[in-house]
C-alpha cells in the first residue's frame, strides 16, 4: 500500500530543492550553449585544428557516461591540482555534456539556413559577420530550439546524478529522507512528482517560446 | 558607367565565362539573354562577387576593380554599390517585409530606426504592398514576394541593379505585377542589368540586348535589331526555339 500521507507531508520538504535543480540545469546549459555554439562554428568553418578539436571534444563526450564525467571532474582533476567546488564542478560536468549535443544540434541548423539568405545579405552590402549575426544564427536558432528544449529537459534529469558529489538537491533531499523512516517507495515517488513539476514548467516555457518566436514556415 | 573588360570564371575545369566585355550608361537598361547554362547568372553573380571572377577589370563609377584579386573592402563597396534580385527571392526568413528593406538601411547605412522605417514604408508603398509591412515572406505569395525583394535591393540607393532570372520561380499569372515594377523602375531611369526569359518583357523594357552563349558575347544591340534581325545566325536558332 502506498501511504498517500507520506507524500503529501514529504511533498513541501523536497518541493524548495528544485530550485537547486533549475540554477544547476540553468548555468549548465549557458555553459553548454556557449561551448556547443563554439565548437559547432569551428566545425562548421572546418577551422584547422580547432576543427579535429571539436570533433574529439564531441566523441569523448557522447561516448561515455555523464557519471564518469562527474567523477572525473569532482574527484578526478584535484589530482592534478584543478579543484572545483561541488556546485563549480555540477555546472562544469553538466555543461561540458551538454555542450557536445548542442554542438551537433547547432552544426546541423547552421547547415540547414539557406544559403541564398547569405547570398542576399552580402548583395545589400552586410558583412560576413553581419549577414552571421542577423540574418544565419537568428534563423538556424529558431531550427535548433525545439532540440535544445529536449536537451534542456534531459538536463534537468541528468542534474539528479550531481547527489553523488555531495550537492544538495532534489534526489539528495529524498534519499536522505526516505533512509530516515524507510519509506522507500512515498519517498522516490514525491522525487518524481517534483521532476514532473520542473518539467511541466519547462515545457510550457518552451511552447511559449517557440510561438513567439514563430515566423511562418514554406 | 560600369565598364567590365575581359571577364573571366571558370568553375574547376569548366569555363563559363569567356572574355565577357560589357559598358552600360547611367540609366540605361541592359536585357541580357541565352541559354541556359550560357553563363548569363555567372556574370551578374561576378560583378558583385558572389562568385569570385578569375580576372579581368571592372569600373563602377569612381570605383575600379581588378578582378584578379580580392580585395575585401573593394568587394564589400562594389556590394554596397550594386543589389541583386533573385529568382528565389532570398528575403531573409527571419524578418518581416518591412524589416528585410530596413535591415540594411540600419546595418549597412547605419540610419536610426525611425528614419528607416520611414524609407521603408515608402519603398512598400511603391511596390504595392504598403498593407503588407508586417508580414512574415512565408505568408506572401511569389509575386508579393519578389516585389519586396525589389523594394529591399532599392532600399540602399543603388547605382545599379543586377535581375537574377525575377520571374522564373513564379507563377504565370504572377509575373506581370513583377515585370510592372521592373518597367516603372526603367522609366525612373534606373541603371539595370537583367537576365531573363520573358522575351516580351526583354524587347519593352531593354535600351540594349545582349546575347551570351557559351561564355561569350555573341551580339548586342537594341531590341528591335535583335529580335528581327540578328547578324549572328546562333542568335537566331536561339531565338526561333524560345519564340515559337
Amino acid at each position: 500500500m502506498i501511504n498517500f500521507e507520506v507524500i503529501i507531508n514529504k511533498l513541501p520538504l523536497v518541493l524548495p530543492l528544485a530550485w537547486v535543480t533549475v540554477k544547476i540545469a540553468l548555468i549548465s546549459m549557458a555553459i553548454g550553449m556557449t561551448l556547443g555554439l563554439i565548437t559547432a562554428l569551428f566545425r562548421f568553418y572546418k577551422l584547422p585544428v580547432f576543427n579535429k578539436l571539436s570533433e574529439l571534444y564531441v566523441f569523448l563526450v557522447r561516448g561515455t557516461p555523464l557519471l564518469v564525467q562527474i567523477y572525473i571532474v569532482y574527484f578526478g582533476l584535484p589530482r592534478i591540482g584543478i579543484e572545483f567546488n561541488a556546485f563549480s564542478s555540477a555546472y562544469l560536468a553538466l555543461g561540458i555534456n551538454t555542450g557536445a549535443y548542442l554542438s551537433e544540434v547547432f552544426r546541423g541548423a547552421i547547415k540547414s539556413v539557406d544559403k541564398g539568405q547569405l547570398e542576399a545579405a552580402l548583395s545589400v552590402g552586410m558583412t560576413y559577420w553581419q549577414a552571421m549575426k542577423r540574418i544565419i544564427l537568428p534563423q538556424a536558432f529558431l531550427v535548433a530550439l525545439p532540440t535544445m528544449g529536449n536537451t534542456f529537459i534531459n538536463l534537468i534529469k541528468n542534474t539528479s546524478l550531481v547527489f553523488v558529489i555531495s550537492i544538495e538537491e532534489i534526489m539528495a533531499k529524498t534519499k536522505k529522507l526516505a533512509a530516515l523512516h524507510g519509506n522507500y517507495l512515498e519517498m522516490y515517488i514525491t522525487a518524481a512528482i517534483v521532476y514532473l513539476i520542473v518539467f511541466f514548467v519547462a515545457y510550457q516555457l518552451q511552447n511559449l517560446l517557440e510561438q513567439n518566436l514563430e515566423t511562418g514556415s514554406d | 558607367m560600369l565598364e567590365i573588360k575581359d571577364l573571366h570564371k571558370s568553375f574547376s575545369d569548366l569555363k563559363v565565362l569567356e572574355g565577357i566585355d560589357l559598358n552600360m550608361d547611367r540609366g540605361e537598361v541592359v536585357v541580357v539573354i541565352g541559354p541556359s547554362g550560357s553563363g548569363k547568372s555567372t556574370l551578374l553573380r561576378c560583378i558583385n562577387y558572389l562568385e569570385t571572377p578569375n580576372s579581368g577589370q571592372l569600373q563602377l563609377g569612381s570605383l575600379e576593380v581588378n578582378l584578379e584579386e580580392q580585395d575585401k573592402e573593394k568587394i564589400h563597396q562594389l556590394r554596397q554599390k550594386t543589389a541583386m534580385v533573385f529568382q528565389n527571392y532570398n528575403l531573409f526568413k527571419n524578418k518581416t517585409a518591412l524589416e528585410n528593406i530596413t535591415e540594411a538601411l540600419k546595418v549597412v547605412k547605419k540610419m536610426d530606426s525611425k528614419q528607416a522605417e520611414k524609407a521603408g514604408y515608402q519603398l512598400l508603398s511603391k511596390v504595392g504592398l504598403e498593407d503588407k509591412a508586417d508580414v512574415y515572406p512565408a505568408s506572401l505569395s511569389g509575386g508579393q514576394k519578389q516585389r519586396v525583394g525589389i523594394a529591399r535591393a532599392l532600399a540602399t540607393n543603388p547605382d545599379l541593379m543586377l535581375f537574377d532570372e525575377p520571374t522564373s520561380a513564379l507563377d504565370p499569372e504572377l509575373i506581370g505585377e513583377v515585370l510592372n515594377v521592373i518597367k516603372d523602375l526603367a522609366q525612373e531611369g534606373m541603371t539595370m542589368l537583367i537576365v531573363t526569359h520573358e522575351m516580351d518583357f526583354a524587347h519593352d523594357v531593354a535600351d540594349r540586348i545582349i546575347f551570351i552563349d557559351q561564355g561569350r558575347i555573341i551580339e548586342s544591340d537594341t531590341p528591335q535589331n535583335i529580335f528581327s534581325n540578328p547578324n549572328h545566325s546562333r542568335t537566331n536558332e536561339f531565338l526561333s526555339r524560345i519564340i515559337s
